[in-house]
């Protein structure tokens, strides 16, 4: 299949293009960007005038709930939802059920997502057997499954010395390891930031420390044993400026937010939205300004959707028994064009941030659009307004706190492995 | 949409539609109650304490949470309404069989409730009731969490107003675990509200919330500083399983810091009046010759506390 599109923007941060340019593919790969090689015959061309054409998204988090979620969501459907948001790539915690931590169920999860012919999927493995923290995954062995990094998701250690061992273990192979910081004792019962909002409310409280001190146990553990870390989900002031500091010191570590944080703080709880129970909480306006900054800095390298589907049943509890997360795949590129806008971001800057930088954390070969790459390409009109609603989302998923909204910027079309995968219905 | 979006408590007329927390409510609101409220206190006062405003209104007490005194002055309430009251303690029927909070309203809904009087332990569950009812119901929070108890709150400002007459000169004190108190929260709302000048909430820090000046109150650790000069003791409960712990040593050390003596009691105002939500851990917040001393308004608030309750219900069954 050759595909000529033609006409549109192309913007690829990796590679420091923004201009109008033609992308030129063939055989999976791209063959040509600007002028046709000589006898390409395109076997479709695709007008792309007034759209943008930028490398696939790479997500850093996006859970597809199988195994063991099915009621929840599906690979299907998730997968789908995934494309229709422009990403081409995409990283899934370990917190299914069972969790990721044994080489068959990894296997079956890589080949289940292939046979749908739809985007990239990078499991990341369980750090601890069951995610129960105590005992080690075979990491080697995940990793030979296609495991790409190691993580605990949401689950605890048991104690510090098991994280000081899971890091010793890892960087013996030198496989990276995501942590969420929290302290699981400062956050125990905790469902929202521990500021005025839970005060006025009356909601059990997380307070930064239970960020902050986990934050500084991983960095002190991380400069010991050399282990590559990545930081997950980041969402205070405080913490953004330790990152800071120990990136500034030399320290090897990389770090995301979700998008919902660079957006959202604790006053859109409102009256108990259940769609505003995340994980980590939505923090003051400071906390979310201060994420602003570290992504525009570079503290922050990436950000991700969070991607959680939750069912009505789950969500429609009082706030604090509904179940945590938003959906978020299909929002990644729309609120990133929303942030950046607000932030009065260039493009080229905000755009690296969902697909060159995560791929460089992933260590995946995707992200840009040099020629010879695999084409993995996002093609959406950044002008086109679109209502979020249950209807427009393909995430079986529709909790999310933008439901009702109008957004600006839409996919039209995501290629994977050069095929067009998906393609908007006018 | 008939509800306020912005106050999902108040129709677009800006009336009551549901009681849920008195935080947002404007003051001619907890005013129009307060002053409902005195007529109903006489009513409780005659020989034949009933009127017919609720009369074949059926009204649910749900309650997912234990309670005594709470679901039997509302139950009161209503029969003084005569309105139908339905007694519900689902903490021990259908929630143990998993049934969720909702479908366990639809169901009685269904049964053609007109009001429902809900008690739960999570904060917020009155607002997800409220969202999801029919619009000819109404929902009254009988206390949700740490959230807002708001009948309390204003049986509380019913008290006050009643001995002090007006809250613009007053300051007044709040004394405890105020960070797991819904009543705390309601006094404060209520007072902020109804033009009350200074509010001083008392306790130590691992009893107070993050923030909780920006509620609009003053910060005293120490108890001898707090009841200075104050015209208003409102005590609050300390739960038993907080007395030991991380949160606090001992109940003794409580009582000694933080437990309303005669001698600290000193410290306010002369005329100073003494609240309590009840029920009374004697000894631990609050000594007995101050509980049943002459500045104790604590028996006359149970009292309060029917009135207002009966002046809640008919404003919103008026306001169907």
């Amino acid at each position: 299949m050759k595909i000529h599109l033609k006409n549109g923007h192309l913007i690829d941060p990796l590679n420091g293009i923004n201009a109008l340019r033609d992308v030129f593919i063939a055989a999976g790969k791209i063959v040509a960007i600007g002028e046709a090689p000589t006898d390409f015959h395109a076997n479709r061309t695709v007008d792309v005038s007034g759209r943008i054409i930028c490398p696939g998204l790479v997500d850093l988090a996006v859970r597809l709930r199988e195994p063991g979620y099915e009621y929840l969501a599906t690979l299907e459907s998730e997968m789908q939802a995934a494309i229709a948001g422009g990403v081409t790539s995409l990283a899934c915690p370990p917190d299914t059920d069972p969790p990721l931590d044994e080489p068959g169920l990894v296997e079956m999860l890589k080949y289940r997502a292939k046979n749908l012919h739809q985007c990239h999927v990078y499991p990341i493995g369980a750090l601890t057997v069951g995610l129960k923290g105590s005992r080690l995954t075979e990491m080697a062995e995940l990793h030979d499954a296609g495991c790409v990094a190691f993580a605990q998701a949401e689950a605890p250690f048991a104690d510090t010395q098991v994280l000081r061992h899971a890091l010793q273990y890892a960087s013996t192979f030198d496989f990276p390891v995501w942590l969420r910081p929290q302290d699981p004792a400062l956050a125990r019962h905790g469902v929202a930031h521990d500021g005025e909002v839970a005060t006025r409310l009356g909601l059990p409280a997380i307070p930064v420390t239970a960020e902050t001190v986990a934050l500084s146990t991983i960095l002190i553990i991380a400069q010991e044993t050399g282990a590559r870390i990545h930081i997950a989900r980041l969402s205070s002031a405080e913490g953004v400026a330790m990152v800071r500091e120990a990136k500034a010191r030399g320290l090897p570590i990389t770090c995301d937010i979700g998008i919902h944080h660079a957006h959202l703080s604790e006053m859109d709880i409102g009256y108990f939205d259940p769609n505003c129970h995340l994980r980590p909480p939505l923090r003051s306006s400071r906390d979310r300004d201060a994420l602003r900054a570290g992504v525009i800095d570079g503290t922050i390298d990436a950000i991700c959707s969070d991607h959680t589907p939750v069912d009505e049943d789950a969500k429609q509890l009082p706030f604090s028994e509904a179940e945590p997360g938003a959906t978020g795949v299909e929002l990644l590129l729309p609120l990133t064009l929303k942030w950046a806008a607000e932030s009065k971001l260039d493009l080229v800057s905000a755009l690296a941030k969902i697909t060159s930088l995560p791929a460089a954390i992933l260590g995946i070969a995707a992200g840009h659009l040099s020629v010879g790459a695999t084409a993995d390409i996002c093609v959406f009109d950044p002008e086109r307004l679109w209502q979020v609603s249950a209807q427009t989302l393909k995430s079986q998923g529709k909790n999310t706190p933008y439901s009702g909204f109008e957004l600006r910027g839409r996919v039209t079309h995501t290629l994977v492995n050069g095929n067009i995968a998906f393609e908007e219905i006018v | 949409m008939w509800l306020d979006p912005s106050n999902p408590q108040l129709n677009t007329n800006g009336e009551l539609h549901h009681l849920l927390s008195l935080e947002g409510l404007p003051a001619e609101v907890l005013r129009q109650i307060l002053d409902t409220a005195v007529s109903f206190a006489g009513v409780t006062q005659r020989e034949v304490k009933k009127v017919p405003l609720l009369r074949g209104k059926a009204v649910f007490n749900l309650f997912f949470e234990p309670s005594t005194r709470t679901r039997t002055t509302f139950e009161i309430a209503a029969k003084r309404l005569s309105a139908d009251v339905i007694n519900l303690a689902i903490n021990v029927s259908s929630q143990s069989k998993g049934e969720s909070v909702l479908d366990t309203v639809a169901n009685l809904a269904a049964m053609q409730a007109d009001m429902f009087v809900v008690r739960h332990a999570a904060s917020g569950a009155p607002h997800l009731i409220a969202r999801h009812v029919a619009q000819d119901i109404h929902v009254i929070n009988a206390g949700d969490g740490r959230h807002s108890h708001p009948t309390q709150g204003l049986l509380d400002m019913f008290t006050i107003r009643h001995y002090k007459g007006d809250f613009n000169q007053l300051r007044v004190a709040i004394v405890g675990d105020i960070l797991h108190s819904r009543v705390a929260r309601s006094q404060i709302h209520a007072l902020t509200t109804l033009g009350c000048p200074e509010i001083r909430v008392i306790g130590p820090k691992t009893l107070l919330p993050a923030q909780v000046n920006r509620l609009g109150v003053h910060v005293y650790p120490d108890m001898h500083q707090g009841l200075k000069d104050v015209d208003v003791v409102m005590m609050l409960r300390l739960q038993n399983e907080r007395m030991n712990g991380a949160l606090l040593p001992s109940a003794q050390e409580f009582y000694k810091n933080y437990g309303l003596t005669d001698d600290k009691l000193a410290l306010a105002k002369p005329d100073a009046i003494v609240l309590h939500p009840g029920p009374m851990n004697r000894g631990v917040e609050i000594d007995s010759s101050v509980a049943d001393g002459k500045q104790s308004v604590i028996l006359p608030q149970v009292t309060f506390g029917i009135a207002v309750r009966m002046a809640v219900m008919s404003i919103l069954a008026g306001n169907s």
